[in-house]
């Protein structure tokens, strides 16, 4: 059984999902359904993306066994789906690829963008760089503070960064704002969302863009081992690496599917961002989805050394897997994410996003449960060079 | 279609005497939980006919500078759920105003429902606006809300599509509110050439009363919009009054515009 089969008509997963969102956006949402609808089912569209995935992003990435690393796990063997290697660093740049090219086919010219950690905003700039958009994308100003890097990389590729000053100066104001000026310019602007999240249809066109990640890894594996993993384990703060690689093992029942959330300074201090881990159902940037929220509705700020992972919603899709119990959800906190992103990085030389790194430090603490099982897939999400300032700003170190 | 509501009784009044309706909103709790009570009072005596009070979210995204910060403040404050309740209470023991609940949808969510809408009648409300609960978006809840006797008070923007407005009409009660133009809340300098030919249109096509909001800032521009709706809203220029002026500014402000749409309408002068 897929997830298509199982997905109400509606763009629901089970409750969650839906389209919570000013009235103002409808007719866009309307379009934009209609658009990637007929876009899906033109073989001109597909080629057109293929070829840019193939020539321009570089996949298909490579699956990677990482020996070394799989030492100190004591099970497997374990691969990494190498998303680092693509262009722009992140597996961000299947999404933006693949909507700037819906967004040219609208006829539209103007795009936004939110951004968290700086990946999808650089994938976007990219993308618009290559297909002549004006792009603008809203950062947190504390993110703008702490990736810096990926400011400068945005501006680079002509795009327009606007910090945000409101509410938590993070990835959810940013996603605020950029609502904000869809609703204000929805009639020439495309809102390239850049996780699983927000209302019908992105939550499902986003996974769709991303699948490529588990469609390679399916017939990747199935080379090098002969037989499916064991689990697949992915780091989560909206969840589109983890929707890109969980949707096409969803109907594999023998595969696991594990979702790392990040714990921040210990889930029990009430300073992280694990949403799906601890958090209640209730409506955010126009989805049904688990939220981090106070005793009266209000969302709740949250906290994570990974500026991607800081969000205080998830993926609606992510919520219905959690809830029928299709994948589970654990949690790690900055202290392990930092410890495995230094020792991945000496491991296997391999410098990981911070985000990745939460995947990371789960899968080395994987091996009792899953010695013997069969091989283990870690979506390798991101590469660490837009974290390196940050890194050793707070362990302390000096560059140089 | 809601017996209890006095919003249909208030606008049929209007209709009957040929004047416009003045539809203020305020933050509940902003600046403070202190000053909404005697602000909604002040409000109701300088002329308002139905009262929107906002209970604040932390995360509004239909909104602009102006009532995010008041959202903000109000929150920072305390302002919660009950607390809203509470203040409608006050104001229910001395007048007979109609009053909105103005809000997003995850309060509400997260309270309950139907706890919510049960609560908030009994509080005294006559309807509800949830900015993100779009007509056909979750018809379970939208039904739930609807059967509480409560008004559900639809929002009409220029983007909405001619066959959705049909929809939206069948679907609402109390009265439309139609967004003067694409975007978030906020005052502005100057409305939109269209508006007048738009709100034409849409009082032609739908049998409940029309009321013009977003953007609407000055005695001016209340009664250009007076000329051609039903009802006229003012959100952002009267919290930023109440911000930078205090609340008998506020209330010195809303009288300017009832004034203005006074003049503007014949049929809308008061005998005071």
């Amino acid at each position: 059984m897929t997830v298509e089969t199982l997905e109400a008509p509606t763009g629901r997963f089970g409750r969650f999902g839906g389209r919570y969102v000013p009235e103002t956006l409808i007719t866009a949402l309307d379009e934009l359904s209609r658009a990637y609808a007929e876009a899906k089912e033109d073989p001109e569209f597909g080629a057109e993306l293929c070829d840019l995935l193939v020539t321009y992003v570089g996949r298909a990435t490579p699956l990677y066994r990482a020996h070394r690393f799989e030492e100190v796990v004591g099970a497997g063997p374990v691969y990494f789906k190498r998303e680092d290697l693509n262009h722009t660093g992140a597996h961000k740049i299947n999404n933006a690829i693949g909507q700037a090219l819906l967004c040219r086919r609208m006829g539209k010219r103007r795009i936004i963008a939110e951004t968290g950690a700086g990946q999808h905003g650089v994938a976007t700039a990219t993308a618009c760089a290559r297909f002549d958009l004006d792009c603008t994308v809203y950062m947190g100003a504390e993110d703008v503070e702490r990736q810096a890097l990926n400011v400068y990389r945005m501006k680079l590729l002509g795009a327009k960064v606007v910090p945000v000053e409101s509410g938590t100066r993070t990835l959810k104001d940013a996603t605020n704002e950029a609502i904000r000026d869809w609703v204000t310019n929805v009639e020439d602007t495309h809102y390239i969302i850049g996780s699983v999240v927000g209302p019908d249809p992105f939550p499902r066109m986003v996974r769709d863009f991303h699948a490529t990640i588990g469609q390679e890894t399916r017939s990747q594996i199935l080379e090098a081992e002969g037989r499916l993993p064991a689990a697949v384990v992915a780091c989560v703060g909206g969840g589109s690496n983890a929707m890109g690689m969980f949707h096409p093992f969803v109907g594999d029942e023998e595969v696991d599917l594990i979702g790392v959330e990040a714990a921040g300074e210990g889930i029990e201090t009430g300073r992280h961002s694990a949403t799906l881990s601890t958090g209640t159902p209730g409506v955010l940037h126009g989805a049904m989805s688990y939220l981090l929220q106070d005793g009266d509705g209000q969302v709740a700020p949250a906290h994570s050394v990974s500026a991607g992972l800081d969000y205080p919603g998830v993926g609606p899709e992510h919520s219905w897997l959690k809830d029928t119990g299709r994948a589970r959800y654990v949690a790690v906190t900055d202290d392990d994410a930092l410890a495995a992103f230094h020792e991945l990085s000496r491991l296997e030389g391999i410098i990981p996003a911070l985000e990745t790194a939460h995947a990371v430090a789960y899968m080395r603490s994987m091996g009792a449960e899953y010695v013997g099982r069969g091989p283990l897939v870690l979506c390798l999400s991101g590469r660490g060079d837009k974290d390196v300032t940050h890194v050793a700003r707070v362990t302390g170190d000096r560059i140089g | 279609m809601t017996a209890d509501s006095r919003i249909p009784a208030r606008f049929a009044a209007l209709a009957s005497e040929g004047r416009r309706a003045l539809v203020p909103y305020v933050t509940a709790g902003f600046p403070d939980l202190e000053t909404t009570v005697p602000l909604l009072r002040g409000l109701a005596d300088a002329g308002a006919d139905v009262l929107e009070l906002g209970i604040p979210f932390s995360d509004p995204l239909a909104d602009g500078p102006t009532i995010q910060y008041s959202s903000f403040q109000a929150l920072e404050a305390g302002t919660t759920v009950p607390a809203v309740l509470d203040m409608l209470r006050a104001f229910r023991e001395t007048h007979d105003t109609p009053v909105v609940l103005f809000t997003y949808l995850n309060p509400v969510v997260h309270y309950g429902v139907d706890r919510f809408c049960a609560d908030a009648r009994e509080a005294g409300a006559d309807g509800v606006l949830l900015t993100d609960l779009p007509v056909g978006s979750d018809p379970e809840m939208e039904a739930r809300v609807t059967s509480s006797g409560l008004d559900l008070i639809r929002l009409l923007a220029p983007t909405t599509g001619f066959d959705r407005i049909a929809g939206i009409a069948a679907e609402a009660t109390g009265f439309l509110y139609y967004i003067s133009r694409t975007g978030v809340t906020g005052a502005r300098e100057t409305l939109r050439d269209e508006l007048a030919s738009e709100v034409v249109k849409l009082r032609e096509a739908v049998g409940l009363p029309v009321a013009v909001g977003f953007g609407i800032s000055t005695p001016e521009q209340a009664a250009e919009v007076a000329a051609i709706a039903d009802g006229v809203v003012v959100g952002s220029a009267l919290v930023k009054t109440l911000q930078n002026d205090g609340p008998e500014a506020a209330v010195a402000f809303l009288r300017g515009l009832r004034e203005a749409m006074d003049e503007a309408v014949p049929g809308n002068r008061r005998a005071r």
